[in-house]
């Protein structure tokens, strides 16, 4: 009797197994993602990250593990090897600092997908498995500024103070490509609304510091701007323009709900675009780009929900307009009819794309009268303080 | 009416308690503290505290390479620890190990940064001897000016620790790389300038030897290539690139034990910690000792400095030592100054960290969840010294008085 009972209990066994087992077409069941991040929730940029992984791994129903406080160091390749022990075979990472420790992975585990997000290094180091990705955020802190250069002109109208008054602040994370990219493309957008605008900028030396973030937005309130934007990772400045009744330009995420009389705009780079298409990719086994772009047509770039209630009227309208415009190619963020270095035109830039180590720029960024911004590589090379913006650290 | 009216318990200290009272003690609390742990984990995950008992255990123990960067993460924080511990049998409240550590890493990194074109046979002698001497002059400020002005050793190790920080901030932007970023990077990933040698190659070389190599056309080779390829976690652990740092804090270990032990000085810092006078009264010269000691504790801190830089991280940062001098204070306290006893100590804090930092990510909780369980431990565990050192008598009922 026992015996049957084995028996039979095997057979169940066997076909309970069968049931659950591989359904030939469904990759999704042994594909897992890990995801490395420096921060937690609390820092916008990594929230934008984790929402953007979240949502990535449920559309596609895959299985995800996500690392959350992960530094810029050996730890993060530990933690790149754990995730590959406990089965990841796709794994991402979204800290600048993180990139030499994810190549030594993907050195490490040839098998298994790496993708680095703000990194420089995937175009030359020849690692097949490792790939960077970023996003022509200049695109939407363009549009940003227009809707900000709007504000300014309202604000202006209601004889709030006169149009060579008109002067915009930005708390800036480091003086590096990335953030003089972004800043300078928010500075051109701010100039096409209201050409009469200029815009002092100051340095934190930090990418998450709340109290240095609301520091910066204090002395450049003081010293007379009137309307804020940002690149650094905290609430410390958008609380700051909150309390002094100041309107502000946000990046990462939306602050409607924290500062909704003075939040504007925001604009982000969502990630979920990439991570999706990597993750396809990774999952039926074809090539990812060793250099991916996010734009407002792929959806890699975009605009948090607009206020209306404190941007000017018909912002709405004219960044439809303008995005359009940018869409088609008829306006070109760094044009370089729209701005001058050291009160000239510029007609060729050098830049440092292929990133070796060595600060050699290589690369002849300007031609057909705009400088191609993340064309060569994904990571931004823009780094030259245009006229009209003031750095106040200098 | 009752004029001396008596609190509701009275705190007296313990006499003499048979040694294994206060072995009991610990560990009921460290049970304790895990059941509490797992209450608590299980009311907010709704998992079964079983599985999470597994998940801490696997933090550590789920693999090799967890098991190797826990072994990693204990003889850092170890190496600290043994560092500051001469300095406290001394009654010397050392709570700079972080700025002395910071000290041997920046040195270190600076080596490597400015020797970038000589061999690593000359560049990894220099990190070793500049790391070294730079802990050992953080150590030794201090000491100077306890020993001739007799300023306060606590603040001005501390105060120390932001001062090495600073420096080593000012250089993240002097050396970065690239241009703007504040942060250093890996260095000379390339050339591998100042990088310790990693035996991960010898497993490899090994496994290359059995497979190709004259070996492979005896009978017996066969046999051998499969007992390697069996025998391969044992490999990964012997040649792990973390092997050449927990080899030399063992070493450590031992010679710290025996140099407080079994020599002269270690003799005189304890003379010298029980009581000053008498040091002085026996003929012992207590500046020299408390300079000599500070030199040895931040000379072993600046080595911890070093290993970090040129054993593992090969790059330089202000949150390089992650805290581990502030840890390692705990840690020395803990094993009551014994060497030995604080191999335990620090593996308990660093398995906690490490299962505590498993449970975040498995339930996807934040991961300042850990730090919580972490907290939740230590209280227990520091409330058990509490009860080993003392008792609680409740007061006693007044009927009883009156008789």
């Amino acid at each position: 009797m026992k015996k049957y009972l084995a028996l039979l209990l095997a057979l169940v066994m066997v076909f309970s197994f069968a049931a659950c087992g591989n359904n030939g077409e469904d990759k999704t069941a042994d594909f897992k993602a890990g995801f490395i991040f420096l921060h937690d929730e609390n820092s916008t940029y990594d929230l934008n990250f984790l929402n953007a992984a979240k949502e990535a791994c449920e559309a596609l129903g895959v299985e995800y593990v996500i690392k959350v406080n992960i530094p810029e160091s050996e730890a993060c390749y530990d933690a790149a090897a754990e995730l590959v022990d406990d089965g990841c075979t796709y794994i991402f990472a979204d800290s600048f600092g993180h990139e030499p420790y994810m190549l030594q992975a993907a050195k490490e585990f040839p098998e298994v997908e790496f993708c680095h997000a703000t990194g420089t290094q995937a175009h030359t180091a020849g690692v097949p498995n490792y790939h960077n990705a970023f996003a022509n955020i200049y695109e939407g802190r363009f549009l940003g500024g227009v809707a900000a250069g709007l504000k300014l002109n309202e604000m202006i109208a209601a004889g709030e103070f006169t149009a060579e008054e008109a002067k915009v602040g930005y708390i800036g994370a480091f003086p590096y490509a990335e953030v003089i990219s972004g800043m300078t493309s928010f500075f051109l957008g701010v100039r096409y609304a209201c050409p009469s605008a200029t815009m002092d900028v100051t340095f934190t030396n930090s990418w998450y510091d709340p109290t240095l973030e609301q520091e910066g937005a204090v002395k450049l309130i003081n010293n007379g701007c009137k309307l804020i934007s940002l690149h650094a990772d905290s609430m410390g400045a958008p609380t700051e323009c909150q309390n002094k009744g100041v309107p502000f330009v946000f990046y990462n995420g939306s602050a409607m709900d924290a500062c909704p009389d003075t939040y504007i705009v925001a604009s982000y780079i969502n990630w979920a675009p990439y991570m999706t298409y990597s993750m396809q990719a990774a999952m039926n086994g074809e090539t990812i780009a060793a250099d991916w772009n996010g734009t407002l047509e792929n959806g890699g770039v975009a605009l948090k929900e607009l206020n209306e209630n404190v941007a000017a009227e018909g912002t709405k309208a004219k960044l439809e307009e303008v995005k359009a415009a940018l869409l088609n190619g008829s306006i070109k963020v760094f044009d370089t009819s729209t701005f001058t270095v050291n009160g000239q035109t510029l007609t060729s830039y050098m830049a440092d794309v292929d990133d070796m180590g060595d600060f050699v720029p290589e690369t002849e960024a300007i031609s057909g009268g705009y400088f191609h911004e993340s064309e060569y590589r994904s990571a931004p090379y823009f780094d030259m303080f245009i006229d009209g913006i003031t750095n106040l650290d200098a | 009416m009752n004029k001396n009216r008596e609190p509701l318990f009275h705190i007296s200290k313990r006499g003499d308690m048979p040694w294994y009272f206060g072995w009991g003690v610990r560990a009921a609390s460290i049970l304790l503290a895990l059941l509490v742990c797992g209450i608590i984990s299980s009311l907010v995950t709704s998992e079964n505290p079983i599985q999470i008992y597994g998940t801490i255990f696997d933090g550590s123990f789920g693999s090799v390479r967890k098991f190797m960067v826990l072994l990693q993460n204990i003889a850092m924080l170890l190496c600290i620890a043994l560092a500051l511990t001469p300095a406290f049998k001394m009654r010397f409240w050392n709570i700079g190990g972080e700025g002395q550590a910071l000290a041997g890493a920046l040195a270190a990194a600076a080596c490597m940064i400015l020797m970038k074109d000589l061999p690593n046979i000359v560049v990894i002698p220099c990190m070793f001897i500049t790391s070294i001497l730079a802990g050992a002059l953080w150590g030794a400020i201090p000491a100077v000016f306890k020993a001739k002005f007799g300023t306060n050793e606590t603040l001005f190790t501390l105060m120390m620790n932001y001062v090495a920080i600073q420096l080593v901030a000012y250089f993240s932007v002097v050396w970065e790389n690239p241009k703007g970023s504040g942060s250093i990077g890996v260095i000379n990933p390339l050339t591998k300038i100042g990088w310790f040698p990693d035996p991960s190659g010898i497993k490899t070389a090994i496994g290359d030897f059995l497979a190709n190599g004259w070996i492979a056309d005896l009978p017996f080779s066969q046999a051998l290539e499969n007992l390697f390829i069996k025998s391969e976690w044992l490999f990964d652990i012997l040649c792990s690139k973390y092997t050449v740092n927990i080899v030399i804090v063992a070493l450590v270990t031992v010679g710290m034990y025996i140099y407080l032990n079994y020599t002269k000085h270690g003799y005189e810092i304890s003379v010298v910690g029980e009581s000053e006078r008498t040091a002085r009264y026996i003929g012992i010269k207590v500046d020299r000792v408390i300079l000599r000691t500070m030199l040895i504790s931040g000379a072993i801190c600046g080595l911890a400095g070093l290993l970090l830089v040129g054993g593992t991280n090969h790059t330089l940062n202000a949150d390089i030592v992650a805290g581990r001098g502030f840890t390692a204070v705990m840690v020395s306290w803990l094993a009551k100054f014994n060497p030995i006893w604080m191999v335990l100590t620090s593996f308990l804090l660093v398995f906690l960290e490490r299962g505590a930092g498993e449970i975040a990510t498995d339930f996807s909780l934040n991961a300042s969840y850990g730090d919580i369980l972490t907290g939740i431990i230590l209280f227990f565990i520091i409330g058990g010294e509490f009860f080993i050192n003392y008792k609680l008598s409740l007061k006693k009922s007044s009927k009883k008085e009156e008789k």
